[in-house]
């Protein structure tokens, strides 16, 4: 897929996820919409993976560390054909198979997340054992920017270092707020290209709104260097709807009926653009 | 009591993994720091490919393993148990049980083995935390042959489960390998209607002491190895109920939520006997050598006895 299509797909996408979180009357919207453009790609363009066979030996594995934006990765998943559209639909009712935080009874999540600083460590081994076997797939973790204060991360770190784990790929989605507010003012991260640096690790930052770049940093990863790779993605939280737009409220918030329309118009905007 | 074994439990784990992980690359060993305590030398140098070191990060160890084991990896996690039911319990219900990721995590050195080292070396409160995770099995070998057994038996079994082992060598219960060992069913070793004597882990010996003092007095009191605690052998208790009308539980561990709980939530719902739940009260361990620890709050051979005979009396 080309990187237009992939454009207009993250939108097309966009405004599947906010009717799914305005019908399941639940979601982490403000996160959610901020890390889409980076699941898009992934799972478009990057990842090894396969709907009809979920658990394909040689498949890239995918960890949602910041497992609060389920809701993201289900549009992304429904999207790929993983799950079906009804359990899209069920979302918020009582008993449904999707919850609010991803789990490995659903096809195509490999560990179930909502607890933070957990999905690293897990991907560490995941890459590990491909290492262990010689395969050469690929694990690939999303973390959020607020997970960062999480010490469990920086155990994962330094053993992804450790095992010079170059087919490990992980995300922090900086998009600068979380549920208190800033980033900075709950606890400075900054600088966290120089602190990942001196764990050892290839950090490469990216704008995370812009498909383009994050197709280029994607493609330009060396799978040889011996260090293990983070991307920090710079995002906006809300992105494509204006008045969620780096409002921090919008973390956990889910539109009412008017807002509903609104951000719906917001979207068809940028997909007439594309 | 009778003499003392020469291999601790955790030994005859790690030697049994040595042996079955030269045949079977997929068995993995991580642990964090704790080659030494864990007895794992000989499986370092022997299968160094198949060997993990995340150093002290007992929470990473958890989810390291977790995803080790995602990859068909067969995954055995040492370390100290004090530390993994509380420093990394989130990873073992998140990543562990709650995702069923099947990582055995061998807790050595557990209940109050580190003795004087205090309240912070000791796991007294593991079953009972472990038992509300769904989907974790928990496991208390008595002895260094049933050691073996159960390691033989989780190494293809493909659900997350926790061993405590203690540190020191215990006591031989079963005197050779012609034993069963059925995970979730207990193993009767007195045969007895007077009372039953159920223990776990390193109280089981106590508990066949007990039994033989008494029996010196003609009151035959049955035995119960209860070495899996979760499944639990429900059916093992509630015959025991019905066929001796009296029960004292002893375990290493707080006298809330673990075996004597877990017996009493069945006698109390379906056959009520009189009981004693014999373990350590709401209080920090004394400062003492194990068996003095044992002694001191009445769950060892002669606590056991004592608690036996107040229960006849009614």
């Amino acid at each position: 897929m080309d990187n237009q299509a992939l454009k207009r797909k993250a939108e097309l996408l966009r405004k599947k996820l906010i009717t799914l979180i305005y019908q399941g009357g639940t979601g982490h919207t403000g996160g959610d919409l901020s890390v889409l453009n980076l699941l898009t790609v992934l799972y478009n363009h990057t990842l090894n993976v396969n709907p009809s066979d979920p658990k394909m030996p040689d498949r890239d594995r995918f960890v949602l560390s910041k497992g609060h934006c389920a809701e993201a990765l289900y549009t992304v998943l429904c999207d790929k054909g993983f799950i079906d559209q009804t359990e899209l639909d069920a979302y918020g009712t009582c008993g449904a198979h999707l919850g609010g935080h991803p789990d490995n009874s659903i096809p195509g999540v490999e560990i179930n997340t909502g607890a933070l600083g957990h999905g690293l460590g897990v991907g560490v081994g995941m890459a590990l054992g491909a290492k262990m076997d010689q395969k050469n797939w690929k694990t690939f973790v999303v973390m959020g920017d607020g997970e960062q204060a999480e010490g469990s991360i920086y155990e994962a770190a330094m053993a992804a270092n450790k095992f010079h784990l170059d087919n490990l790929v992980a995300f922090i989605d900086r998009n600068g707020l979380q549920i208190s507010g800033s980033t900075e003012n709950v606890m400075p991260l900054e600088s966290i290209y120089d602190r990942w640096t001196a764990f050892g690790w290839d950090v490469k930052q990216i704008n995370g709104d812009d498909i383009d770049s994050i197709v280029a940093a994607l493609d330009a990863i060396d799978w040889k260097g011996g260090k293990p790779h983070l991307f920090i993605s710079k995002s906006t939280k809300g992105l494509g709807v204006g008045f969620m737009e780096n409002v921090a409220k919008w973390h956990h918030g889910v539109p009412n009926a008017a807002q509903y329309e609104e951000a719906l118009h917001d979207i068809d905007i940028r997909i007439a653009n594309c | 009591m009778k003499e003392i074994n020469k291999i601790p439990c955790r030994k005859s784990i790690t030697s049994t993994l040595v042996e079955l992980g030269q045949k079977d690359k997929d068995i993995v060993v991580v642990t964090s720091d704790a080659t030494g305590s864990a007895t794992l030398d000989d499986f370092a140098k022997t299968l160094p490919q198949q060997f993990v070191e995340v150093g002290i990060a007992e929470q990473n160890s958890v989810g390291v393993s977790a995803g080790l084991a995602s990859t068909g990896k067969k995954v055995f996690v040492f370390g100290p148990a004090c530390f993994y039911v509380a420093r990394s319990l989130e990873q073992v219900k998140v990543d562990m049980a709650y995702s069923q990721m099947p990582v055995k995590i061998i807790g050595v050195s557990g209940g109050v083995a580190y003795s004087q080292l205090g309240a912070t070396h000791h796991s007294l409160h593991d079953i009972a935390v472990l038992r509300t995770f769904p989907g974790i099995e928990v496991y208390l070998p008595c002895d260094a042959r049933q050691s073996r057994k159960l390691c033989q038996f989780l190494v293809n079994h493909n659900k997350p489960a926790y061993v405590r082992v203690g540190r020191n060598a215990v006591p031989d219960v079963y005197d050779d390998d012609n034993f069963e060992f059925i995970p979730g069913k207990a193993n009767t070793l007195r045969e007895g209607n007077d009372l039953t004597l159920i223990g776990c882990g390193e109280t089981v010996a106590h508990c066949v002491e007990a039994a033989d003092m008494l029996a010196k007095e003609g009151i035959r009191a049955r035995v119960l190895d209860m070495h899996t605690l979760k499944p639990f052998d429900k059916e093992a208790v509630l015959k025991a109920a019905r066929e001796t009308g009296a029960i004292v539980t002893a375990e290493e561990h707080s006298v809330f939520g673990g075996l004597g709980a877990s017996v009493a939530e069945v006698t109390a719902q379906e056959c009520p006997v009189k009981m004693r739940i014999l373990g350590v009260p709401d209080e920090n361990v004394i400062h003492a050598k194990p068996l003095e620890v044992f002694h001191h709050y009445g769950f060892d051979y002669e606590g056991i006895y004592k608690a036996a005979k107040e229960v006849l009396k009614g």
